[in-house]
């Protein structure tokens, strides 16, 4: 049995922020993860990221996630247990790690525990949509950029969102062939303009009101056809359209990852623009469980540098209940800049979910 | 070492590890030692990964994550193990999964 003050799941952005948060105020902590190695999905991230400037901002996604995961391994007080999966709690507060490369079980007794699973790509609801050939858009730049291997040759992306394109250009880059980037909306919503110009100045044709009729194969993808949709979104007769494609990338958005929150009576509640099943947090990142906390794409979905510091929000919320004092100033700060990176026109979606959540928070009496 | 892998990229490199061969359905194959069983599949060019319980459907990749089940394999005897998160090692014998899969006695 291992003891500790903290224990973190999940080694991305805010399961690293929050163990280096907390390494500082000597309390012991471990930071478990499934992966080998730690930073979550930065090391597929090419781009590099906006926003907070002195955390990443300039920087790419794997060169951050080095950084950070160095960081961590340089803190006599951090234990990193990677290809490490946490599986569950027993009643007496211990909870059951899974060495996954050498099949063991550990059990290990924390104080206070954050949760920072982080999320998983959405499935399409249509018929072949579990063919081979149908990936999600980050399994293919896991695939890509982390392993060095393409899984197809000819790809159509559906959903234009940041991810979608931000992918089709990551796909030329690496020597493939995009035919289509396709979205449902009439405009374009999420995306980030830099990004978007990139694909057009590329030639990769994108089609708004698009949707997917048809995933074409018997053993695997071997093509696809997309239509026109009207104003209800159904598709328009005649517009079809058939794509020679192997490989069928799905960025439709994210799902949190709760299930380790609902085995541990985390309330979870409904707000479509986080992700849809969210954990009720405050913005202290609490929970309706006294002992955990939640960080990153997990507590909704957002990106890597506001998981960052959502993780370091999360630390010196346990740390105080933990009765350590912490640097309150700090914190605020760390809030400041939250605030200010949602601030942006293009993600007014995100802070009427953030709203309701907080909102939902304040009338539960979560601080 | 198979068809699919990124030999030129402008912004990543991708030092090679050791190579070490394993076998597909009993075909000797060659990937990089540590690298996700999938990946070392998919660079050999191989998407069918499993098949459905109920109605026997092909399954590959999905998610790479760990997390969405569709790319369980019988490896070394051993069902359910989710290529995409367990690093291939010399040797291994990888199967596609038929069923929900049997310990072996």
């Amino acid at each position: 049995m291992i003891e500790t003050d903290l224990l973190i799941i999940g080694g991305g952005p805010a399961g690293m922020n929050a163990a280096l948060e907390g390494a500082q105020y000597g309390v012991d902590i471990v930071i478990a993860d499934r992966f080998p190695n730690l930073g979550g999905q930065l090391p597929k991230q090419t781009h590099k990221f906006f926003g907070w400037a002195t955390e990443g901002a300039g920087q790419r996604g794997f060169q951050l996630a080095k950084k950070w995961a160095s960081e961590v391994a340089s803190k006599d007080n951090i234990r990193v247990m990677t290809s490490t999966e946490i599986v569950g709690r027993y009643d007496d507060g211990s909870w059951m790690a899974y060495d996954i490369e050498n099949q063991k079980l550990t059990l290990i007794k924390p104080k206070k525990v954050i949760v920072a699973t982080g999320a998983q790509e959405k499935i399409l609801p249509m018929e072949n949509a579990d063919l081979p050939g149908v990936y999600g858009a980050g399994a293919i730049q896991t695939m890509m950029h982390v392993h060095g291997v393409l899984p197809g040759e000819r790809f159509l992306i559906v959903g234009a969102g940041n991810i979608g394109v931000i992918l089709a250009y990551q796909l030329k880059q690496a020597g493939a062939d995009v035919l289509a980037v396709i979205d449902i909306l009439p405009k374009l919503g999420g995306a980030y303009w830099v990004h978007v110009s990139k694909i057009r100045r590329m030639g990769i044709p994108l089609y708004m009101s698009h949707t997917l009729t048809k995933i074409h194969g018997e053993e695997y993808v071997t093509g696809a056809t997309i239509a026109q949709i009207d104003e209800n979104f159904k598709p328009i007769p005649g517009t079809e359209k058939y794509l020679p494609v192997d490989t069928i990338a799905v960025s439709i958005g994210l799902s949190p990852l709760v299930d380790i929150l609902y085995q541990n009576r985390v309330e979870i509640v409904w707000i479509p623009e986080l992700g849809g099943l969210v954990p009720l947090h405050s913005e202290n990142m609490r929970t309706t469980n006294p002992d955990i906390y939640v960080a990153g794409d997990v507590s909704g979905i957002e990106e890597a540098t506001t998981a960052a510091l959502e993780g370091r929000i999360a630390a010196l919320s346990a740390l105080e209940d933990l009765e350590v004092s912490i640097n309150q100033k700090q914190k605020k700060l760390y809030m400041e800049k939250l605030t200010q990176l949602r601030s942006a026109p293009l993600l007014e979606r995100l802070r009427r979910g953030i709203e309701k959540m907080h909102s939902l928070a304040r009338e539960r009496g979560l601080i | 070492m198979g068809v699919k892998r990124i030999s030129e990229h402008p912004i990543l490199e991708f030092p090679r590890k050791k190579i070490v061969h394993f076998y597909f359905e009993g075909k000797k194959l060659y990937g990089y030692e540590g690298e996700p069983i999938a990946a070392a599949l998919l660079a050999n060019g191989i998407k069918v990964f499993r098949e459905s319980i109920k109605l026997h459907r092909p399954r590959g990749l999905y998610c790479a994550i760990g997390n969405c089940s569709s790319c369980l394999m019988v490896v070394d005897g051993k069902p359910n193990v989710r290529t995409c998160i367990t690093p291939l090692r010399e040797g291994m014998r990888v199967e596609r999964q038929k069923g929900k899969g049997a310990i072996e006695a």
